[in-house]
């Protein structure tokens, strides 16, 4: 490889970063702006590039309505239930997939793929129904349960592409000096795969985190954040939808960088 | 006691067919060399010891216990990997010790036999550092320590030495083997480095092909090869082979006559070592051998050339001494140590060692 990238290179390189900055933080900033820049900037063009006196009226109002906080502790309930829920399933049978050849593996993993073609709301009448039936409508754990089957098909294929990645020779090293196949895996496989395991966990968090369909349906008063939001903010002021918006990104974001430290920080492999 | 034996063991992968029969005995405490060319089945041998493969026909006992359908675990055995499956999210204490944590050994203990064994692999100013800070042969030390550590009764090693460099190699092959034999460890020590068998094992297991050719004693195999590929496998040079008619129960040599065991044809294959031939003085019966080449290789000659109607053959000859001239094309007469002669049938096999 050539040690020095030529110009063109890194021109290329630079252009790319700064599209993608664009791209993700632009809503961002727009979205900040319109939170924190008071009731005007909302509507005005062009806008200024930073709001000339950081109004954190807006935020406060918001976070003063009624049932918000209330309905952010059932969004991290629901979030925290999901994430489980999803590793629960998921890494067992991605672990399964990777390493076992069974008959129908191969339909199994298509199978996986396709329970995502359902879409949620041809499901949502069906399992209203039932969930009153079983005493689990308008709870957190109705919602996760929905959020899970959304998120299991992921976490497991995430899982199962982890674990094919680990060398079966690790383990086997393992089996070899005392190991079961469980504890093998519990000592030599888990804290491999962690990292991938960590971001598959973030997909699930963050998936029930934003999902509003299954949540605004499943639920009447223990509203997660975004169903609830999706119902008070639909007939308030743009600058408090802003608002709401902005703070529905923040845990995500948060919990990303929590988790970062775990994808990159691992066994001397460097803070990269 | 701590006997590993193999019994006409075969393995399937599918069409391949990586292992046709091999039937092995490793006594208590000896320590068998398993030698072969790449891909002859060495590994998968040792993978079915260990548990690691399930072996298509035949059964497995280690000492008089039958282990074929128990997990590695039970097996009571370690193994040193052909890749080393060094787990690089340990470090390198952690690694040693792991067999020994795994069976519950108090603190002392582990940290006793993490330290014997990594002074003995000279890996002790690397015990805090992580797998992926290490270089291949470090990491194989590594490898090695983690299956001496645990002391096991039974040890597969599967070719450890072979990243070192050859000094480093030279001083392991010896501790290991002093270690190993002190501690009277039952070892199955596959590799494809002749010298390092012949050095090292008690006995030592020629593999062809998946099936093993020959068992013996080191000089059995050198000096008295049960079949035509253990005799050019064994031995730098290989061993000569000429095709030599037979008339009368005598195989003719370019002008010498030898006895020939039963068992042949009308044709039969000399096996000779190169360094069994000496020139033929002045009188002496002898054969013809017309030299191409003469390279000095040390202490001694290596001459390449043709003998037995151009045959290509080659000989060893002591660089001291009185030799006749090397000059290429000329025409030696030698003669070979009648005391050493292999006869080989037809099917590959030899003649005197038929069972
Ligand atoms: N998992 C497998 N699937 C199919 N074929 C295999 C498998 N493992 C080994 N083989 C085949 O079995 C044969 C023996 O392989 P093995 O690894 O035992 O060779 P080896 O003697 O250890 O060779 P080397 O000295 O190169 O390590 C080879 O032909 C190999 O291709
Ligand atoms: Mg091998």
């Amino acid at each position: 490889m050539n040690p020095r990238p030529s110009r063109f290179d890194r021109a290329l390189f630079f252009t790319g970063l700064a599209v993608l900055c664009v791209w993700t933080l632009l809503p961002i900033y727009l979205l900040a702006l319109g939170a924190l820049g008071g009731r005007d900037i909302v509507s005005q063009w062009p806008k200024p590039f930073a709001p000339f006196s950081v109004a954190l009226d807006t935020l406060r109002t918001f976070l003063a309505i009624d049932g918000v906080w209330r309905a952010t502790w059932v969004s991290v309930k629901a979030a925290a239930m999901t994430m489980v829920m999803a590793l629960a399933m998921g890494v067992p049978a991605g672990y399964a997939l990777a390493r076992f050849r069974f008959r129908g593996s191969g339909a199994y993993r298509i199978l996986i793929l396709m329970t995502r073609a359902f879409p949620v709301a041809i499901l949502a009448l069906p399992l209203t129904v039932s969930f009153i039936r079983l005493g689990v409508y308008d709870t957190p754990f109705g919602v996760a349960l929905v959020h899970a089957v959304l998120a299991t098909p992921f976490a497991t294929l995430v899982c199962a592409s982890l674990f094919m990645g680990i060398p079966r020779e690790f383990e086997e090293a393992a089996w070899v000096f005392g190991c079961s196949r469980f504890t093998g895996f519990i000592k030599v496989v888990l804290p491999l795969a962690l990292p991938g395991i960590a971001a598959a966990s973030i997909f699930a968090f963050v998936l029930s985190w934003n999902e509003v369909f299954a949540a605004s349906v499943l639920t009447v008063r223990q509203r997660p954040l975004t169903a609830f939001l999706l119902s008070v903010l639909s007939e308030s002021p743009l600058h408090l939808q802003f608002a709401g918006g902005l703070i529905l990104i923040v845990p995500s974001v948060l919990f990303i960088f929590l988790v970062r430290r775990r994808l990159f920080a691992m066994w001397g492999i460097g803070n990269r | 006691m701590a006997s590993i034996t193999i019994e006409r063991v075969a393995k399937s992968f599918g069409e391949v067919q990586a292992l046709a029969e091999v039937n092995l005995t490793v006594a208590d405490g000896e320590f068998v060399a398993l030698l072969g060319p790449s891909g002859c089945g060495k590994t998968t041998l040792l993978r079915i010891i260990a548990g690691l493969e399930a072996q298509s026909r035949g059964r497995v006992l280690i000492g008089e216990r039958d282990v074929s359908d128990l997990p590695p675990r039970k097996r009571g055995l370690a193994m040193v990997f052909q890749n080393y499956a060094v787990f690089p999210h340990l470090t390198v204490f952690e690694n040693v010790a792991f067999g020994l944590r795994m069976a519950k050994a108090d603190k002392a203990r582990v940290l006793a036999q993490v330290e014997k064994a990594a002074s003995l692999l000279h890996i002790e100013g690397l015990l805090k550092r992580y797998p992926a800070q290490l270089s291949g042969g470090q990491r194989q030390r590594v490898a090695v320590a983690r299956a001496l550590a645990v002391e096991p009764a039974v040890l597969l090693m599967d070719e450890p030495l072979s990243n070192l460099d050859a000094l480093l190699r030279l001083e392991m092959r010896a501790e290991l083997k002093g270690v190993l034999a002190q501690a009277g460890t039952t070892t199955l020590y596959v590799t494809h480095d002749q010298t390092e068998a012949m050095g090292l094992a008690d006995r030592i297991a020629v593999m062809h092909g998946g099936r093993i050719e020959q068992v013996g004693t080191p000089s059995d195999i050198y000096d008295r090869p049960r079949t035509r590929f253990v005799g050019g496998f064994v031995g730098n040079p290989p061993m000569n082979f000429l095709d030599l008619p037979v008339r009368d129960g005598k195989a003719d040599l370019g002008g010498m006559t030898f006895p020939v065991p039963a068992g042949s044809g009308s044709q039969v294959l000399l096996g000779l070592r190169g360094e069994d031939i000496v020139p033929a003085s002045e009188g002496e019966p002898g054969f013809v051998f017309t030299l191409r080449v003469a390279e000095l290789l040390g202490p001694q000659f290596l001459l390449t050339g043709s003998a037995a109607g151009g045959q290509p053959m080659r000989v060893v000859l002591p660089a001291g001494g009185t030799l006749p001239p090397l000059t290429p094309g000329t025409d030696l007469r030698l003669k070979p140590d009648v005391a050493r002669l292999s006869w080989i049938g037809g099917d590959g096999i030899a003649l005197e060692q038929r069972s």
